[in-house]
């Protein structure tokens, strides 16, 4: 590098001329363009900014300038020097996508691959269908409660307002349980209903109470398509001053709302039981025909035998007898009791044609229902 | 109870248009469950008329007898002429009147009718059998008619082929409408329509020269009619009127004092029974049974009778069960037509009884001698017992008209004094009860309209009818009140509830269990309870292994089931290899529900008092008679866990995944679970782990035993665990305390250990994490191998060590240390070396 010289000419020096410098400026942008990829990109950075490219060169050059000529060499210089560095990055930036992408490319796989490497597995709708009811309920306040499958006679029949000459205690099948000796005066069933749940509910505690109690029921019935011997009702209890029929047809209608949907007409018909007082039977409308195939033979519907009810379940203020026999004062207390089918709400709900699929565990079956209903 | 609709209309004058549907839904929104509308003759279509055999042409040369006939239809078929028919039956003669379908008629089939050419001749029509009329069951050939018909009559009007029958289901508080007269009252309420009651006839009073009867046991009965015809003619049929309503009431007619007896029966609900009188010796005696007395019923069967039966006896001792059936010895003989003479024979004299039976004293009878009847089921349900006299006077009435018989002029009426019952009930109460207002005049009216007699304002006094002993508190009389204004009438109004506690933590528990295996993959079932000897063997339970302890059933469905589970293995394995033999191969099930656990001492429930609660000692008492029942989950695995595919290979289920299935229960209450090698059947011996909490075995898990698997036809290598939820609940859900998590880096170090290959990596694992102290922040066990390496009878186990201060960054000599504290402490407790040292 040769010293300032005050003298010196700076057009002389042959590498600051500005059409070299423009030119040296040019062939950096050429030869960037030129790079095909980011090894070829990486020489032409060597070759045009690095220590020994023209323009580092010619910057060298200046420092021997007389002052008043290396300003102008200086901004010249820099100002090609910011053009090369600024095309470098651009095609940098260009090669780098380019690569990205073709690597991308190359690590494309076929995402409709299928995969069940994890299995798969479902809770029964029964399960389900029965937690829906409880958070319906709990949701409104109600408690769930439960009792035993294997019940004290009288609890599941006398408490309940049916003594042991009941006709409607032979209507219902009942399978008893042996007694010590061997005979059947056990005084021990397997529950028919879940009933019994609503008397230990208020031996338990004094009103108000208000709970619901989902469980397994059983009767002396072969399994078919409609019936199982094992199936399962959820049992709901309202006991509080001033509880009246009209609660429960209110609470059975929103029940029904959230369950089913509100489209379909309930039909309230008056039953017996010996427990509630008064006693109705509730019917749904036939989800399939909503009633059009009554009376209609050319159009049959097989979910309601043409009779375009679906029976829901059974239900009534509670039969003061039955507060009597579990201590709660009839005077002062009223309640409504409902008992709903389950496998019957499950049927109409989800188009089931046959009970026996809800029993025999065909995974086939109850892997489509998943974890909630 | 069958209700033909032309029935019913001879007491109500229904609306002319109404249907059978329609009145059935009268009926249904007043709460009789009619459960079909039957249409009888609804695709019939005539002509369909009386004819009168002129001539019969016996054909031969056919398999069967054939006849050549011709009929006389009057102007049915348009000419007058006579009817050539070829008939297959031979019960007629010349001069019968038959039934006569004419060509383009339509018998119940449908079965259109045409002029064909059959035998050789022209068959114009059909003669028909009762069967082929729809009028039952019947097929003892051709129907022959009553002599005086005259030819060319509509028989679908004569024979009255053409109705509706409502099929009701009868609740047993409702004996009433197991009549006509009951029915009858319901749709007269239901259409706001008078009644005209079958049951209002004039009767003779009592008198002391009827039929001597003597009732010992007036609490069993508290009346008892009796009357007398005589001069029945044994050759009088039952009109056809009269069978034709038996025969749509679903009663076969028999004779005609039989059908007699069933009619009144049906028209006023009255059970009544018919004596031979010939055939009765002496007084007529209501009495219980003697211990050791037999009886011959009406079937035929002998039967023995208990103390607790009430009979009707004379002087030969039992002639009847009291409301249930009567007896052999003394019932009326079918006539039977002498051939020869043409002549009838049979019984002429006959002893009505109409008389009211104790329900309970009646069911009991027919429940222990497994005989219900169409008497039993209505003196159970309840007889108006001031029928008895009305319809002992219809059965005489109706045996004068048609058997020509004559009325004695005796009536025995033995009555016990009755109390009144008279039901006091405020007048608002049917207001209070369904939560809305019907007012007084309402609740008058309609309690008038069902029978009662009501007098009274604010309170009213009420009388309810004899036939409805249902009627017993006010609150029966809302009922009847809120029903018969429609519960369509009442308003639906929600129940003001106090804020809940929501779920228990038991509760919320379950249902965790229930997400947690099936996220982890497991399908859950519900296998019925039920079990027999040959599940236990199937899992080669010991003989005396607790589990063989049983419930068991006085009824079971299937006598090689006769108990209830005591664990839920057995189902759970049958669901399993149901689906291996339906081709689902790969499986994972579960199921969660209670087992039935006797008590150590067996006792038998008291039955409590219903008129109060029952005391706390009495309700112990009640549930010690119970079963322990606890809730159980257990899993069952087969064939792969992860299936190969273009990932790579798969996974075979094994010992291992029961092991984890029970973890993963047991996290669902955030504890843990330890694992320890035991024995238990039905599991592999050297694969079984018995599951702990808090020291406590809550359940087992493991790879069937081989001999299980092969006794029950299991897939190879099928696992299982069952666990018990109340056990492993026992203390709660464990409350988690929120960790420090240290921002520190982590140290971690590496060990090789060979043990014993009998000691458990559980005891290793333990001895490791003691030893390591407070700096360990995980363990990891990543290989283990046994062989030549490890050395004879000896394993490898390689464990993975992270170390972490909640204050500094460990040093590596703090790390090392750790490890070698960690190290010597598996050595001193299980023998553990470091591997290459």
């Amino acid at each position: 590098m040769s010293a300032p010289n005050k003298s010196y000419d700076p057009v002389e020096v042959e590498a600051l001329k500005p059409e070299v410098v423009e030119q040296a400026r040019d062939e950096a942008f050429a030869a960037f363009a030129a790079a095909a990829d980011l090894d070829a990109l990486k020489q032409a950075k060597v070759a045009h900014t690095g220590d020994r490219s023209p323009l580092a060169l010619a910057n060298r050059e200046i420092g021997a300038l007389p002052p008043h000529a290396k300003a102008a060499a200086g901004k010249l210089i820099g100002q090609a020097r910011g053009a090369v560095n600024q095309a470098l990055a651009r095609r940098q930036t260009e090669l780098e996508a380019e690569r990205d992408a073709r690597v991308l490319v190359e690590e494309a796989v076929d995402v409709t691959l299928p995969y069940d490497r994890a299995p798969r597995g479902a809770r029964h709708p029964l399960t389900t269908m029965a937690e829906r009811i409880e958070d319906t309920f709990v949701a409104m306040g109600y408690e769930v409660a439960s009792g035993p499958e294997v019940e004290a006679e009288w609890l599941n029949f006398d408490a309940l307002n049916l003594h042991p000459d009941h006709p409607a205690r032979s209507m219902q099948d009942t399978f008893f349980v042996q007694a010590p000796d061997g005979s059947a005066d056990s005084g021990v069933v397997l529950r028919t209903q879940t009933s019994p749940v609503q008397i230990r509910t208020m031996l338990d505690r004094q009103p108000p109470l208000y709970a619901v109690s989902p469980g397994r029921v059983y009767r002396t019935d072969e399994l078919d398509a409609t019936h199982t011997p094992v199936f399962r009702q959820v049992e709901g209890l309202a006991v509080d001053e001033g509880i009246t029929f009209a609660d429960l047809k209110g609470t059975i209608e929103v029940l029904v709302e959230k369950l089913i949907g509100g489209h379909l007409e309930l039909r309230w018909r008056p039953s017996y039981f010996p427990f509630t007082e008064p006693s109705a039977e509730v019917d749904l409308q036939c989800f399939v025909c909503r009633g059009e195939s009554v009376g209609n033979p050319d159009r049959p519907c097989r979910t309601c035998s043409s009779e375009g009810w679906i029976e829901l379940g059974g239900c009534g203020v509670v039969n003061p007898r039955v507060l009597v026999a579990a201590g709660v004062d009839p005077n002062r207390y009223s309640g409504f009791a409902f008992g709903l089918g389950l496998e019957r709400i499950l049927m109409n709900r989800h188009n089931v044609a046959d009970m026996r699929d809800m029993v025999e565990g065909d995974v086939r079956f109850t892997l489509p229902f998943g974890m909630e209903i | 109870m069958r209700v033909p609709l032309s029935w019913l209309r001879e007491y109500v004058d229904l609306p002319a248009g109404e249907t059978g549907r329609d009145v059935a839904a009268r009926l249904v929104r007043a709460g009789l469950e009619v459960e079909t509308v039957e249409q009888l003759g609804g695709d019939l279509k005539g002509p369909l008329v009386v004819g009168e055999v002129l001539s019969i042409e016996e054909l031969s040369g056919f398999k069967k007898p054939i006849r050549h006939c011709f009929v006389n239809v009057g102007d049915a078929n348009g000419t007058g002429e006579p009817q050539e028919i070829v008939c297959g039956a031979t019960n007629f003669q010349v001069g019968d009147k038959v039934v006569v379908v004419l060509p383009g008629a339509v018998l119940p089939g449908p079965f259109p009718i045409a002029a064909r050419q059959t035998y050789g001749h022209t068959s114009a029509g059909m003669i028909c059998s009762a069967r082929e009329l729809g009028m039952g069951d019947d097929h003892n050939g051709i129907l022959v008619l009553e002599s005086h018909l005259e030819p060319g009559t509509d028989a679908i009007e004569l024979l009255q082929l053409v109705d509706e029958v409502l099929d009701i289901a009868v609740t047993p508080d409702r004996g009433y409408c197991l009549s006509m007269r009951g029915v009858a009252r319901e749709a007269a309420a239901a259409y706001g329509l008078p009644l005209a009651d079958p049951a209002l006839l004039d009767v003779p009073p009592a008198n002391a020269f009827g039929y001597p009867v003597k009732v010992a046991d007036p609490a069993g009965c508290d009346r008892f009619v009796a009357r007398t015809v005589t001069g029945v003619d044994p050759a009088a049929k039952s009109p056809i009127w009269l069978q034709r309503r038996l025969q749509k009431s679903g009663i076969r007619p028999v004779s005609l004092t039989v059908d007699i007896t069933n009619y009144v029966m049906l028209e006023v609900g009255q059970p009544l029974h018919a004596y031979d009188r010939g055939r009765v010796q002496g007084t007529i005696l209501v009495r219980r049974a003697e211990e050791g007395e037999t009886l011959t019923t009406l079937d035929g069967i002998k039967r023995k009778l208990s103390a607790e039966d009430l009979l009707i006896c004379d002087d030969s001792g039992p002639i009847g069960l009291a409301g249930v059936m009567g007896g052999a010895t003394t019932e009326i003989i079918d006539p039977v037509l002498d051939p020869e003479t043409g002549e009838v024979t049979g019984s002429t004299e006959v002893v009505i009884e109409a008389a009211h039976f104790d329900p309970i004293s009646v069911a009991r009878t027919a429940k222990r001698h497994k005989l219900p009847s169409e008497a039993s089921k209505r003196f159970e349900r309840g007889v108006d017992p001031e029928a008895a006299r009305a319809a002992a006077q219809r059965a005489v009435d109706l045996l004068v008209l048609i058997a020509a018989g004559t009325a004695e002029a005796g009536v025995t009426d033995i009555a016990a004094p009755r109390p009144m019952r008279t039901i006091a009930i405020g007048a608002d109460l049917p207001d209070r009860v369904a939560g809305t207002e019907y007012g007084r005049e309402t609740v008058t009216r309609r309690l008038q309209e069902i029978g009662c007699s009501v007098v009274g304002a604010d309170v009213l006094e009420v009388t309810p009818p004899s036939w409805r002993p249902d009627l017993t508190d006010p609150y029966d009389l809302a009922e009847e009140v809120i029903r018969l204004e429609g519960y369509d009438n009442v308003p639906a109004r929600m129940p003001n509830v106090p804020p809940g506690r929501g779920l228990t933590e038991a509760q919320r528990f379950h249902r965790r269990v229930g997400i947690a295996l099936a996220g982890a993959g497991y399908v859950e079932i519900n296998a019925y309870p039920f079990i027999g000897e040959a599940a236990f063997d199937g899992l080669g339970l010991e003989k005396d292994d607790e589990r063989r302890r049983t419930v068991k059933l006085v009824n079971p469905l299937n006598d090689e089931e006769p108990a209830l589970r005591t664990t839920l293995l057995p189902g759970l394995l049958g669901a399993l290899r149901r689906n291996v033999g339906r081709g689902n191969t790969d499986l994972a099930l579960f199921e969660t529900g209670t087992v039935f656990l006797p008590k150590a001492e067996l006792t038998v429930a008291p039955r409590l008092s219903v008129e109060r609660r029952p005391t706390e000692q009495e309700l112990a008492e009640l549930n010690a008679a119970l079963p322990d029942q606890p809730r159980r989950v257990a899993v069952a695995l087969a064939g792969e866990r992860q299936p190969s595919g273009w990932w790579g290979k798969g996974v075979p289920s094994g010992w291992a995944d029961a092991v984890e299935a029970a973890r993963t229960v047991a996290r669902a209450a955030n504890l843990e679970l330890t694992v320890r090698q035991a024995q238990r059947a039905p599991w592999h011996p050297g694969r079984c782990a018995e599951l702990l909490v808090d020291g406590r075995v809550v359940g087992h898990a493991g790879e069937l035993h081989p001999r299980v698997v092969k006794a029950l036809h299991l897939p190879e290598r099928t696992s299982a665990m069952e666990i018990d939820l109340d056990l492993l609940l026992a203390d709660g859900v464990r409350k988690v305390s929120g960790p420090a998590v240290s921002a520190y880096p982590v140290a971690t170090q590496d060990v090789a250990l060979i043990v014993g290959s009998e000691v458990p990596a559980a005891e290793v694992e333990a001895a490791l994490r003691e030893g390591a102290g407070a700096l360990l922040e995980s363990i990891r066990l990543f290989d283990v191998f046994t062989g030549e390496q490890a050395g004879e009878g000896k394993k490898s186990l390689a464990y993975s060590l992270r170390f972490r201060a909640a204050d500094r960054t460990l040093t590596a000599d703090e790390a090392s240390a750790a490890r070698e504290s960690a190290v010597a402490a598996a050595a001193e407790r299980t023998g553990a070396v470091l591997r290459g040292a």
